[in-house]
Parts: structure tokens; C-alpha cells; sequence
């Protein structure tokens, strides 16, 4: 049930950030610190998110297989592999790591 | 070093207006099948991870039906596997969808949509669709994009988020086959593309010192909302260091993944 509720709320919130945009008068959210913390916001959450993911395991940190593949990601971006690629190699070198430890 | 050397094409984002006039229809069908199909099958990576979550099927093929917006549905899967109530989990999904807002408001000038049929367009206003529709040179060449763009990414993606959770099911445990790193690795290279200028990475780097200090110490889901204040405070203490270096506003928008 928790899980419904909270599907509920993401899709009801996220459809009406979509529509809103759609809906309004430009110049309402133009202004340029609206702007500049809406690009930002992003940053912030994401970055928070792939270290969370990373090194977090329940309430604690955690160094393990995961962080291998992250660094595979990271090598793979910054080789401009396809996106896929990128996920791909993550997945790969953390089975291959967690097998062999 | 790749990224230094590689040639600058892999923009076609918001940031290039579109040079020529009259671009052919194939063209601009071309570049949406391009991004759409590259994109939909990711949502193999969605359904993978979400029913390695332990959601079940309706759950996962709901969330890419319904929310339909990558980052928002890992972050909610995420949180809650991590045991996060869902009123956090949501709150942190939303606050992704946030900058959709600021998407469609660049794209209702361009697409200029009837009023009627604005609701129905709302559901496909993501990074993809507006990577490939704003660089557009005309009105028409923007409405195909947008709408081959949502139509491919829109039927893949959910397409993918089935198979990728029924797979899921007879993978059995899913954490053996590394895909727990499926999820952060898609954070990753969601935000790559956006970490332009000092202060992207300032508050990214902000955020990660936030999220994992915070980890043993508040519930599940709260760290990740707590380090979104990052972005604020970055942003303060840029202002008051002067604001003569900053960027041009339409620079500073729109962040689109369109690279992924």
C-alpha cells in the first residue's frame, strides 16, 4: 500500500510540473534566480543520489563491489561511451568484483 | 582527454540554435528516432532495478506508464528499497520532475500547442523531447520532433520497463548480477553532462560531502531531500562573491542529457 501512495504522489506531481510549464504564461517563471536554482536542483539531487546509491548501505556506508562500478561508469563517460554502454559496464565490473571477492 | 579532443557535436541541446532554414522532415524524424530509441531501451535498466526492488510488476510498468520521467522513477525506487517512508521517496522524486516545468515552458513558445491538446503533450515534456525539439529551426520541424521524439521514447520505454522486469523475475537474485550499480550508473550519467561549470560541481561535490555525512544519522530518504540545499546554498554564496562572471540565463536553464 505504502508503495502505491507513493507512486501516486510522483506521477500526480511530476505530470503537473510537466503541465504546468505548459500551462503558464512565460515571464512567470522567468525569473533568473527561479532559473538558476531549477538548473541547479538537478546537480544537487543527482550527485547526492549516485553517492547515496554507491556507498550507502541502509543507515551505513559501505565500500563494496558498487563503487568498482561506478569508477567503470566514470571511465566509460568520460570515453563518451553511449549511454547504455555506460549503465552496462557499472553492471558488469560489480558482478564480476562481487564474484570474485 | 577524450573529452577535450572529441569533436563538438554531440550537442544538438538547447544551447545551439538551429543554423539553416528549411531542414527536411526526414532529417528531423531522423534525430528524434535516433534519441528515442537510444533512450527507450534504457527502460530495460528501469524494470530491471525497480522489480530488484522488490516492486512488483503492475508497480514498475505503472511508474514508466504514469511518471515517465527516468531520474524521478529511479530515485523513487530507490528510496524506497532503502526503507524510506513514501512521503520522502516522493518528495525526492518530485523535486527531479521539477525542472520539466522549466521545459515546457521553453517548448510551449515553440510548439505553440492549442490549448486542448496541451494536457495530452504535458506527459512527453522530458530531457529527450526537449533536447532534440528546441535546436529546431522552424515551428513545423519542432511539432515532428517533439512528437516522433515522445511517441518512440514514450511506447520503448514502457515496452523496455516490461521486459526489463519480467527478465528481473527469472534473473531471480539481482544483486549478483551487479545490477544494483544499474541505478547509480544512470544517476552518473545523467549528471555528467551537467557538471559545465564550477559552480555545477561546487554544489555536486556540496551534495555528496551532505548526503553521506547524513546517511547514519537520519531516516532513510531524508539525507538525499537535505542535500538538495546545496543547490540554494551554492548559490548564495556565489551571489555574494559578485555577480559579474555570470553565465547567460538561457545557458544556465537547460540542462538536457541529450549526450545519453
Amino acid at each position: 500500500m505504502n508503495i502505491w501512495i507513493a507512486i501516486g504522489l510522483t506521477a500526480v506531481g511530476c505530470y503537473l510540473a510537466k503541465l504546468l510549464g505548459l500551462l503558464v504564461p512565460a515571464g512567470v517563471l522567468e525569473r533568473p534566480l527561479v532559473q538558476r536554482l531549477a538548473a541547479l536542483l538537478p546537480v544537487a539531487l543527482l550527485a547526492a543520489l549516485t553517492a547515496q546509491q554507491t556507498f550507502g548501505d541502509g543507515r551505513h556506508l559501505a565500500l563494496d563491489a558498487r563503487a568498482t562500478g561506478l569508477a567503470a561508469a566514470a571511465l566509460a563517460l568520460v570515453l563518451r561511451a553511449p549511454f547504455l554502454v555506460v549503465v552496462g559496464s557499472a553492471v558488469v565490473v560489480t558482478a564480476v568484483v562481487r564474484a570474485l571477492l | 582527454m577524450a573529452e577535450q579532443t572529441a569533436p563538438p557535436q554531440s550537442t544538438g541541446g538547447p544551447g545551439t540554435p538551429g543554423t539553416g532554414t528549411g531542414k527536411p522532415d526526414a532529417a528531423v524524424v531522423r534525430d528524434a528516432l535516433g534519441v528515442g530509441i537510444a533512450v527507450g531501451l534504457s527502460g530495460f535498466a528501469f524494470g530491471v532495478t525497480s522489480a530488484g526492488s522488490g516492486l512488483t510488476l503492475l508497480q514498475t510498468c505503472a511508474l514508466s506508464l504514469l511518471v515517465f520521467t527516468g531520474a524521478s522513477q529511479f530515485a523513487l525506487v530507490g528510496a524506497l528499497a532503502a526503507g524510506g517512508n513514501p512521503y520522502t521517496a516522493a518528495a525526492g522524486a518530485f523535486f527531479l520532475g521539477i525542472r520539466n516545468a522549466f521545459y515546457g515552458l521553453r517548448l510551449s513558445q515553440l510548439l505553440a500547442l492549442p490549448r486542448a491538446l496541451r494536457p495530452f503533450a504535458a506527459q512527453w515534456v522530458i530531457d529527450e523531447t526537449t533536447a532534440v525539439t528546441l535546436p529546431q529551426p522552424t515551428r513545423r520541424a519542432a511539432r515532428i520532433g517533439f512528437t516522433v521524439t515522445g511517441l518512440t521514447l514514450y511506447t520503448l520505454w514502457n515496452l523496455t520497463t516490461l521486459v526489463g522486469a519480467l527478465g528481473a523475475e527469472a534473473l531471480g537474485d539481482t544483486d549478483a548480477w551487479g545490477l544494483d550499480a544499474a541505478s547509480p550508473a544512470v544517476f552518473l550519467a545523467l549528471l555528467a553532462p551537467m557538471l559545465k561549470s564550477t559552480t555545477e560541481r561546487v554544489t555536486a561535490g556540496l551534495a555528496v560531502l551532505l548526503v553521506l555525512g547524513l546517511l547514519p544519522m537520519l531516516p532513510a530518504g531524508v539525507p538525499v531531500l537535505v542535500s538538495a540545499l546545496a543547490a540554494p546554498v551554492v548559490l548564495v554564496l556565489k551571489g555574494r562573491r559578485g555577480s559579474g562572471t555570470d553565465r547567460t540565463l538561457t545557458e544556465g536553464t537547460t540542462h538536457t542529457k541529450d549526450s545519453r
